[in-house]
């Protein structure tokens, strides 16, 4: 059995062995990002250490049941009597509301205007590219806090490669004006309604979305001493 | 040729008007050149080499006389790709990359993505008391070091020379303390994954305290020159006002939220590493101006400096305790040691390797070469920086390397509040305005 043989099969195992039993189809989301073989990174020569053939799924923390504890089935209430949210994830203490991207604006602005909820400042967008979590490669990762009543969430709002767009909440947190320019800058994600949508870090002339995982690094390999260092990203890497 | 002609100075005509280019000395040019074109609106373009501006930082100001009507920031000029080069190294060699961005707050940096590490690991129980305490040690003589810089800047800028010269003198010692602690004035990569890289060295303890006690004589020498200055406050009283809504609005936090009487400090509201054990206060202020801010961070070095001694106090009771988790996969194996030929790994940790256990080799080989791997996940551990919230949005997918970090520095963020600060005002409010938000570019443009 050759390595393409294994890897064409195994995101087919992975997926069945996801499914747990008895779970509502509401946490679908692909926890499943990617899949990772081998373990030292060699590509495109012979493996010798017999790692080679390693295949290990990227898998994301689950969705959490109900009940959730403490506040967080608070929140959970009241933004599940305004939208369907996607799926509810708590790891390490820490709450994430995926919700679809249409319901972003509504859901910003009922976390910000309802007082039980009250998350009056937003600490900005940040993009995250998982280029093998197929129809939603892009990721926009908000940072929620309630000065009032002393919480932090988490939303994610995830768009495809194809289609990279998702609304602007400039008109309800003003301070996202800069991190969603950012956020297209290096990931290119459109945030439809943003007043003035352009680069902010690179040059305004720039090819291409730097942050992305398909954008090399660059760099050019360094000579010393009759010794030739790779760059970073050509460096042997483990995977 | 004369030598006073400036070959890069003076003026060119384009579609969008007459364009003058200014090096100095020459003001006269641009009077006489708007005179004739009997505008009063002028587009000044203001750095990003400017040794008013803060840093790189490039200013677009729209005038009518000397009343600025609009602001604009241009940054991006100190961008370096930090967040990219993360991702193409190990989960410890990004302390080395984050630790640049802000060189300022380098401590800072540092620290947040740490624990950002540490909540995905699930290790942040385990982290050993005495790195707690050094990191706070070290965090709070940051803090001093950087409202140092930022009111020593801050009165270069309008003009009060002695400031600077005082406030840089006060920094050094602060710096010699770091370079006594770390072994690197600044770009540490001190604090890691686990606790911090290194024991303090014999004697720190003593020269912290000798430290404490000058600074207990000279921090009073900022409020006898600056507090009731009649040229200082009237340069820094009701400029650049932002009020607690505007402050929410825009995502402000640190000594500008503060200015406008909120007492919102992270140590407080959301203790990290141990900060509700300290005894101190948040400082306030009630102006929502430039002069609110100098006095916050004023005040903030004294509560800075409480908490120094503590840590002191508590470290002297710490000798020989762990700075690093106890695991074996997470802790860097070897201590650094000062030999003959500069400092180094320490010849004990060589001699347990090379000549007595071949297991301890290929942890310490496996550690440094491929690192460890940490859960797949997200983790975000905002902390009170200098400036306001920092965060760091650390992404793993399990592997040996961050899948994303991103930071949210707070400089990026208050540098928005430019605009709404100085438009209406005039055109030398708007440098004390910007040196009110203290933006490092570094931070910004990351």
């Amino acid at each position: 059995m050759t390595d393409t043989d294994k890897t064409e099969k195994a995101p087919a195992t992975i997926g069945t062995e996801e499914q747990t039993v008895n779970e509502p189809a509401v946490h679908s989301h692909g926890e499943v990002v990617g899949v990772r073989q081998g373990m030292f990174g060699v590509k495109g020569s012979g493996d010798t250490s017999g790692y080679g053939g390693l295949v290990a799924p990227k898998v994301f923390p689950s969705a959490a049941q109900r009940p959730y504890g403490g506040w967080y089935d608070e929140v959970a209430d009241a933004l599940e009597a305004t939208v369907r949210l996607e799926g509810v994830v708590i790891h390490r203490g820490e709450i994430t509301f995926h919700v679809r991207r249409e319901d972003l604006v509504a859901v910003a602005k009922h976390l910000r205007d309802d007082p039980a909820l009250r998350f009056e400042f937003c600490a900005g967008v940040s993009g995250v590219h998982y280029p093998d979590d197929a129809g939603r490669e892009l990721h926009a990762v908000y940072h929620l806090l309630s000065m009032t009543h002393n919480r932090r969430i988490r939303l994610e709002v995830a768009c495809p490669d194809a289609d990279p767009h998702i609304p602007s909440i400039v008109g309800i947190y003003p301070t996202n004006d800069w991190h969603e320019r950012e956020t297209y800058d290096f990931f290119g994600i459109v945030f439809d309604g943003h007043p003035a949508l352009t680069r902010v870090l690179m040059p305004d002339d720039w090819p291409g979305h730097p942050q992305r995982k398909d954008y090399p690094l660059g760099g050019i390999p360094v000579e010393y001493k009759g010794g030739t260092i790779p760059p970073p990203d050509q460096r042997r890497s483990y995977s | 040729m004369s030598t006073t002609e400036d070959l890069y100075a003076g003026a060119s005509e384009t579609t969008e008007g007459r364009v003058f280019t200014v090096t100095g000395q020459d003001w006269d040019s641009v009077v006489q050149g708007v005179h004739e074109e009997a505008d009063e609106r002028v587009v000044v373009n203001m750095g990003p080499q400017h040794p008013s501006t803060h840093g790189v930082l490039r200013l677009i100001l729209e005038l009518e006389g000397e009343t600025v009507t609009e602001a604009r920031c241009g940054i991006g000029y100190l961008h370096t790709g930090i967040e990219k080069n993360m991702e193409y190294r190990s989960w410890v060699q990004g302390t080395t990359f984050c630790t640049r961005m802000d060189y300022l707050s380098p401590f800072y940096n540092e620290a947040t993505y740490s624990m950002g590490v540490e909540r995905l690991l699930d290790i942040e129980d385990d982290i050993p008391e005495k790195a707690q305490v050094m990191r706070v040690l070290l965090m709070e003589l940051n803090r001093i070091s950087s409202h140092l810089v930022a009111i020593a800047t801050g009165g270069m800028e309008i003009g009060a020379l002695t400031v600077m010269t005082i406030g840089f003198r006060e920094r050094e010692l602060v710096l010699d303390l770091f370079e006594l602690i770390t072994g690197l004035r600044m770009n540490h990569a001190f604090i890691r994954p686990g606790g911090v890289a290194q024991d303090l060295p014999p004697g720190a303890l003593d020269e912290i305290r000798e430290f404490i006690k000058l600074m207990k004589k000279r921090l009073p020498e900022y409020a006898a020159l600056c507090n009731a200055n009649p040229i200082f406050k009237g340069r820094l009283e009701n400029v650049g006002h932002l009020d607690l809504a505007g402050c929410l609005a825009l995502g402000l936090s640190g000594p500008v939220l503060r200015s406008t009487g909120y007492a919102w400090d992270l140590r407080k509201t959301q203790p990290y590493s141990g900060y509700e054990d300290y005894d101190f206060d948040v400082q306030t202020w009630d102006t929502c101006d430039a002069y609110g801010r100098f006095r916050v961070r004023l005040a903030e070095m004294w509560e800075s400096l409480k908490i120094v001694e503590q840590a002191a106090d508590r470290l002297s009771g710490l000798e020989g305790a762990p700075v690093m988790v106890a695991d074996k996969k997470i802790a860097w194996p070897s201590q650094l040691a000062i030999g003959s030929d500069g400092m180094g790994n320490s010849l004990d940790h060589i001699k347990h390797i090379m000549g007595e256990s071949m297991e301890a080799l290929i942890h310490h080989f496996k550690l440094v070469t491929e690192g460890f791997r940490v859960p797949p996940g997200q983790a975000y551990v905002p902390i009170e920086s200098p400036r306001g919230e920092l965060g760091a949005h650390v992404v793993s997918d399990g592997g040996t390397r961050p899948f994303r970090a991103h930071f949210r520095d707070p400089s990026f963020t208050n540098l928005q509040a430019t605009s709404v600060m100085s438009e209406g005002g005039m055109v030398a409010d708007v440098i004390v305005a910007i040196a009110s938000i203290d933006p490092v570019m570094g931070g910004v443009d990351r």
